[in-house]
């Protein structure tokens, strides 16, 4: 057979559009964002190391202080936010602008998966579930795409996104961003977390991220170790914070003060 | 993804789209210098990877609804979710009238995308100044928005 054409090759109108598509939702967060002041991701490459517990105090301490503040729960098989803020599930009014978020304590916007599943349930979807892997990540990212995007926010000094453990979150982030967020890094003090919280922050500097700091958790009891100030002094970042086990308002108000 | 009738060096152009219900779609495309068609058939996995990404294959017929993608593929979303409003496919002014049959084959779709669907009806009927949605209007606005499984 003679060579003939390959994809970038055919440039007539094609009626499906699927980049056009693509471009429209990514528009879509774009506008919804611009009332956005600025997007912090709140991450670490390691589990149970009390970001949601950071991120909902801190945005409870900004809030506070007079800012608008959102919570976007982004850990999405494992929601705890609508929780940590006293906000409970009642039903999202909806209309084609979106869905209005939830206020939690000292008022702060939120919205979660917790809001929109069955009490206990895991986040399951509809379709084959045999080799289920192939499709589940894309349907996560559509998820986290419509948290962005369909959510009437309105005017926010400053949005906070609570990742799960891992990277795979952030990274779906940056691509439905179109740009990197800024990052803050929750640790505690072990070396096992530091580890972890390494390769998590290594990433996002390649992938263009501004490293805001690290906020050392459970500091003073029972972990040891200066996995903070290791990493503060590896990544040229401050130390923003270490939140004892049992913090008081001014910790966060303090917290606050430094993001 | 494209297709190209290898004989006339010509991009062949998107025909129709079907779901048959089995996991599975089906969509034609047509050669626009001699006119052969061609069917994609694509497996529930294919199938579902495209819907993962919410993009309608054959392009939009209805603007993107607010969680369209988790309304439509998660099937452990609460029964109360969402609260739609009054002025989006309910029964405030302006709005078209359901009969008693479309309001009772509504009533069997979940309630966790029961509003999205509702508010598409509506908007439809709207559009095109029909004063009650009944089943046959329901049939014609899936026929012609390609509302398959709503």
């Amino acid at each position: 057979m003679a060579p003939f054409r390959t994809y970038h090759d055919l440039t007539e109108a094609d009626r499906s559009g699927l980049p056009e598509q693509i471009g429209a939702q990514r528009r879509r967060v774009a506008e919804r964002l611009a009332g956005v002041g600025r997007v912090i991701a709140v991450m670490s490459g390691k589990g149970g190391v009390g970001k949601s517990y950071v991120t909902a105090h801190l945005a409870r301490a900004l809030s506070r202080a007079g800012r608008g503040v959102g919570v976007l729960d982004a850990d999405l098989n494992g929601p705890t936010i609508p929780r940590l803020l006293g906000i409970d599930h009642s039903p999202r009014p909806t209309s084609q602008a979106g869905i209005a978020p939830a206020t939690g304590l000292d008022g702060v916007q939120c919205i979660s998966m917790a809001m929109l599943l069955e009490d206990g349930a895991p986040l399951a979807f509809k379709g084959p579930a045999a080799e289920s892997f192939v499709w589940r990540g894309a349907m996560e990212a559509s998820a986290l795409r419509e948290l962005l995007g369909d959510v009437v926010w309105g005017s926010l000094d400053t949005l906070l996104l609570d990742l799960p453990p891992g990277m795979q979150r952030y990274i779906e982030l940056c691509d439905i961003l179109g740009a990197p967020p800024a990052v803050l890094t929750v640790t505690i003090p072990t070396a096992e977390s530091g580890d972890a919280v390494r390769r998590a922050m290594r990433a996002a500097v390649e992938r263009g991220s501004r490293l805001l700091g690290i906020v050392e958790n459970m500091t003073g009891q029972g972990f040891e170790g200066t996995a903070g100030d290791d990493l503060a002094r590896e990544f040229s970042v401050p130390v923003l914070a270490r939140i004892p086990w049992h913090p008081t308002p001014d910790t966060w108000d303090r917290l606050g003060g430094q993001v | 993804m494209k297709f190209l009738c290898v004989d006339c060096d010509k991009q062949m152009a998107f025909e129709e789209r079907q779901l048959p219900g089995d996991g599975t779609l089906a969509a034609t495309f047509k050669c626009p210098t001699c006119g052969r068609v061609v069917a994609m058939l694509t497996n529930p996995m294919e199938t579902q990877l495209v819907s993962s990404l919410g993009v309608e294959i054959g392009g939009r017929t209805v603007p993107e609804q607010p969680f369209e993608t988790v309304r439509k593929m998660v099937s452990t979303g609460r029964e109360d979710a969402f609260e739609e409003g009054t002025g989006d496919g309910g029964r405030g002014k302006g709005t078209p009238a359901w009969s008693m049959d479309a309001e009772a084959r509504l009533a069997r779709v979940p309630n966790f995308v029961r509003g999205m669907v509702k508010r598409i009806y509506a908007d439809y009927a709207r559009e095109r100044g029909i004063a009650e949605i009944t089943p046959a209007v329901m049939d014609m606005a899936r026929a012609e928005l390609g509302l398959e499984g709503m």
